[in-house]
Parts: C-alpha cells; structure tokens; sequence
C-alpha cells in the first residue's frame, strides 16, 4: 500500500502559477490538479487536461434537435392531417419546407444549447446541493492552486519548486493511501 | 494572459486586487439597501401591483377590456410585446455577439444585461400569452397530443414560429446566464459568512471548485453557447418582423422588416441597457468597472444601430413610393401626415435624429446626457411598434371599415406594470446576483487595469533609453 502525500501549493498570481506547474512537469512531477478564481489561459497542456469534447456534444444533440423538428413537422402538417393553409403545398415535407426552416432551426439550437448545458452540468458534477469541490475556498476569490498528491521523495523536491517559483504558502494537507493497482 | 495595446484605454480604473474586485462585487449583497434602493423598489412594486390589478381584470372580463377594436384587433398588447422582446436583444447581443468577437469590455456588462434580457423577455410573454384572449388556452400553441381530432399547432404561420423562437431564447438566455454565473456564485459562497447566505450561495453555486479541467469546459461551452445564442438573437427579432411581413396588410408586407426589426432591437436594448447600467455604477459604487469609455463605446453601437434603423424608415418610403402601389403609398402617407402623425414624427425625431447627437464625443462621453438619451431612445422605439402597428390598422384597404383607437386605462395599467415587474426584478437581483462577471473581469485585470497598464507604459518608456 503507498501512501501519498497531499500538498496545496498557493499563489498570488496566473503567472507563477504557470511557472510553477512548468517547473513540476519538467522534474516529472505529475501536477493533479490546479484551482484558480478565473480560467488560467495556456495551462491545460502544461499539466495534461485533454481537450473537451463537449463541443462534439453540442453538434450531435443539434443534429438531433434537427431530426426531431423535421419529424415533427412532417408528422403533423404532412401525414397525420395534411391541410390546405392558404394554398401551401402539403403533399410533400420537400415542397412545404420553406415554412418549416424556422423552427428546425429553433429546434436545433434549443436541444444543441441544452444538450450541451445539462452535459457539461453533469460532465462536470455541478449540480445543486453538490459539496463545494475547492479544498481551499480562497481559490475562488484571488488564489490560485497547485493541488499535488505525492510520495515522500516528490514531495521534497515538489516543496523547493513550488516555493521557488513563488507559492506563498505550502500547505501538507495529510496523506491518503492508494491501494496498488495488481 | 493576454497582451493589450497601450494605445486601449483601461477598462478597469484605479489600483484594483482581485480581492478588490471580489469587496466591490459582494458590497451591494452583504451590505443594507439604503434608502433609494427602497424608495424605488416601493414605487416599482407599486406598479407591478397596479399592472397585476389591470392583467387579473383583463382575464376575468376578456379582452375586450382593452382600447382594441374590430379594424384595430392588434394594439398596445402587440407593440408593448415588441418593445420588450426588443429590449432584450441587448443583452444577448452583448454576451453572445461581442464574446464572438473578442470585445473584453463586454465584461463589465454583461451580466447586467443578460438579467435585463430575461426579465425583459418575461415581460413580453406576459403581453402574448394575454392576447390570445383565453390565455388558459395558451397550451394549444404548443404541439402536445390532443382529443380535437388530432387538431395540430400550423407550423406555415410565422405566429406559431414566434412561439417557437420567443420560447427557445428565453430558455436558452437563462441557460447562458446561469452557467456565467456559477463561478460567481461559488465566489460568494465561500467569502459570506451569515449561514443561511452561505447555505443558499452553495446551493445556487452547484458546487463550483474552478480546477483547471472545468474552467476549460466551461469556456468551451461559453463559446459554443456564444455561437448558438448569435444566430438565435437575429432570428428571434426576424420571425418577430414576420408576423407583420408575412400579412398582405399595407405598410407591413415588406422583405425589409428583418433587419429593420432586429437593429432597432438591439437600438432599444442598448438604450435600456445603459438606463440601466447607469444607475447601477452610481448606486453601487462600480464605477471603476463601468467607466465613461464603456458608455462610449455602448453609444457608438447607438449611433450604428440608430443609423440603420433611420436608413430603413427612408428606404420604406422610397420602395412605398417607387412600387407604384397605391395602398402602400397611402399606408405611409397616413402614418407621416394622417390623425396619429404626431406620434411618427416622436419616432423620427427619438430614434432617426437623437442618436446622431453622439457623433460629438463630449455628448457621448458625458453620463447625464447619455441617460436622458437612452430614455428618449426608448420612448422613440415604442413608438416605433406603434406606428407600424396602430395607424396602419385603423385605416386598412376599406374605407368603410376605417376607424380610430385609443387606449383604456387597462391598457396603460398593463404596460405600466411589465414597467413595474421589469424594474422590481432588476432591483431584487441587483442585490442578491454578482452584478458583474467577476471571474471574467479578473482575468483582465492584469492586460486592462489602469494600473497595470501605467506599469507596463513605464517598462516601454524605460526600454526606449
């Protein structure tokens, strides 16, 4: 069983934060994760966040959004009760879909905007009555956060990083056990 | 972070922290309302009462407890409407359209005028659900199963489409507010100290932690939203100009009412907008965020919004008279020179001639002008909506049918108290919402605080010798 060591490194500020996380990756340093008041521009390569595919998401529930629309619409005006509105054409979904765009278009948008919204929410564990997910509230006001969990070895070479890179407090928040992976 | 040229001015004025932004942000929230926070909230609750009064009239006798009549079937109900859904362009214009284009003094504003958006939306629906006459009725707009034989919503008519697009823009306007303010709220929750703020600051804040891999699907779904919510704000106004263009009614079957429609929106919105803004910097002390060059900048979108919506009102008249049809020519020579002319002229005037008064900088960068215009402005719009909708009606292709309308006190009661209800949620928000984005404004701090820019002019001074 290996136990680690949990260390919150505070900053003041987005530029040593960066300097920091640089400077841990590059001792081979796993940084797990970083908290700040505001989205830190250029970390996420640094400490490894993947890209997000919400984006993807949103063009598949879209995409759906769409389909439904279209279904719907050709459902009602077309085959279930087919009527003369006027004198548009209501044999064929094909020669009535200029009235039809609008709400397709709505529809695709309202199920894209959210589809994406309740994903990232859940994606993201954001929902009401969840426990506040900061280990130091400060970090939503004006820190910012180097979150390490490491072996007594890292954990010596991670606190000279981290103080000289400018972290005003190292903070050794306990340790926890990690069962090894068989 | 991101470099800003020297020659921008700071959009954040004096030697502010994050901490700062953070005091200046949570003050109006943790503090007491002084005393003309209450003499305002009375009188707009006041309103909102009277207008509750007028509306619970109107459902109890129907509407013909309106000034509306045979010829004139469509009136005050229509053109407040209008005027509402108008107003709200503003705000998604703002978070969406300027987000896309990377405008950073977007920031200050946007919150404000996201919430003004949705309330002003609310108050629109509260027109349209009222005009149907049976507003208990108002489910068969949508397409739900029913017993009239399959009797389905017509998805031809450009009003069923309004349905679609008004309700889609309002859910999706609170869905981009909320996830903006999340972190915001999560700011709070951990800086009060009253439990019971606490509590509810946890629960409104969903848990917000703000580690590296949610700020980065977060701006990723901003962004997104930001590029849905764009094409959505131009087609909601659009398909509000197709309930008219799409008629055969004289001064209203025009292909130009779109974009007519939709920059007069966001004309009127950004009016309110600074009505707004303007009271909220002065009544809680925000001024270092919402400074004179944010003014300007919102009067120029006034001056190029007020300019296209007074090209569109001469290219009315010019395709009026240039068509060669009659009753279109009438339609617009009864709205310039007929019984109601006096209310074309108010429009002229407020939205055509008014807004070209900022083209002088000392009038667009002076406060007290700023805000008597932005009021004016919104007088001149609804009189916009009025002059399309009510002159036209009351004299259409019939002579014979020709007749005049005034509006009942219930009317007026109605619009006063959308006025009333608007006002008292912008005040109660005002106090319990973070009024500006504050996780957005820090993370300017450093590229457009005054004093960091002061800071990084001297380094290039210095570099110079």
């Amino acid at each position: 069983m290996a136990t680690k060591q949990i260390i919150h490194g505070i900053y003041s500020d987005e530029v040593p934060l960066l300097e920091g996380c640089k400077s841990l990756r590059a001792s081979g340093i796993r940084v797990k994760e970083v908290y700040s008041p505001f989205p830190v521009h250029g970390i996420d390569p640094i400490i490894g966040v993947p890209r997000t595919r919400l984006a993807i998401c949103a063009f598949i529930y879209g995409i759906t959004g769409l389909s439904l629309a279209t279904l719907m619409m050709w459902y009602m005006m077309i085959s279930d009760w087919p009527n003369d509105i006027g004198g548009k054409p209501n044999w064929a979904y094909y020669f009535n879909i200029p009235a039809f765009i609008p709400i397709t278009f709505e529809a695709t948008v309202f199920c894209a905007a959210h589809g994406m919204a309740l994903t990232y929410l859940l994606r993201c564990m954001l929902v009401p009555g969840a426990r506040p997910k900061n280990p130091d509230p400060r970090t939503t006001d004006d820190k910012f956060m180097i979150y390490l969990e490491l072996n007594d070895e890292q954990s010596k070479k991670a606190d000279e990083i981290l103080r000289s890179t400018g972290a005003e407090e190292v903070n050794y928040k306990g340790t926890i056990h990690i069962e090894p992976a068989y | 972070m991101h470099a800003e040229s020297q020659i921008r001015e700071p959009l954040i004025i004096g030697k502010k922290t994050y901490r700062d932004i953070s005091n200046d942000i949570i003050a109006p929230i943790e503090g007491k309302a002084n005393r003309m926070w209450y003499f305002l909230f009375t009188i707009a609750s006041l309103a909102f009462m009277w207008g509750i009064g007028c509306l619970s009239y109107t459902i109890g006798v129907g509407v013909g407890a309106w000034g509306s009549n045979n010829g004139v079937d469509w009136a005050w109900d229509i053109t407040n409407f209008v005027w509402w859904i108008g107003i709200g362009h503003a705000g998604t214009l703002i978070s969406a359209v300027l987000l896309l284009f990377r405008q950073k003094w977007r920031m200050a504003i946007n919150r404000s005028a996201e919430a003004m958006t949705i309330f002003a939306v609310l108050c629109a629906a509260i027109f349209v659900t009222l005009h149907t006459g049976r507003p208990w009725l108002d489910y068969m707009l949508f397409p739900l199963p029913n017993q009239f034989g399959s009797l389905w919503p017509n998805f031809n008519s450009p009003l069923l489409w309004d349905v679609f697009a008004v309700s889609t823009y309002a859910t999706v306007s609170i869905v981009f507010w909320y996830i903006g303010l999340i972190p915001d709220f999560a700011m709070i929750r951990d800086r009060v100290i009253k439990p019971k703020m606490k509590k509810a600051y946890s629960l409104l804040s969903f848990g917000w932690g703000g580690s590296a891999r949610h700020w980065s699907r977060f701006e990723e779904v901003s962004l997104v939203l930001a590029g849905l919510s764009t094409p959505l704000v131009f087609s909601v106004h659009s398909i509000v100009s197709f309930d008219f263009a799409t008629s055969v009614v004289p001064g209203w079957h025009t292909t130009i009412f779109p974009p007519y429609f939709v920059s007069g929106a966001v004309f009127s919105g950004f009016a309110m907008v600074l009505t707004l803004m303007i009271i909220v910097r002065k009544v809680y002390k925000l001024e270092a965020y919402l400074t004179v060059k944010h003014i300007e900048y919102m009067n120029i979108v006034i001056i190029v919004t007020g300019s296209i919506v007074g090209v569109a009102y001469l290219t009315e008249l010019f395709v009026a008279w240039y068509s060669g049809v009659e009753w279109e020519q009438y339609a617009f020579l009864n709205r310039a020179t007929g019984p109601m002319a006096w209310a074309y002229w108010c429009m002229m005037t407020c939205n055509v001639i008014s807004p070209q008064l900022f083209w002088f900088k000392k009038l667009r960068t002076s406060i007290a002008f700023t805000f008597v215009l932005s009021i004016v402005v919104n007088i001149g719009m609804w009189f916009e909506r009025f002059v399309i909708i009510v002159p036209t009606l009351c004299r259409t292709y019939l002579p014979s049918t020709w007749n005049s309308y005034t509006p009942s006190f219930i009317d007026v009661g109605i619009f006063v108290g959308t006025i009333g209800m608007f006002f008292t949620l912008f005040l109660l928000y005002s106090r319990t919402f973070p009024v500006i984005a504050q996780a957005e404004l820090k993370s300017i701090l450093k590229a457009s605080g005054q004093e960091h820019k002061d800071l990084a002019a001297k380094h290039a001074h210095e570099d110079h010798h």
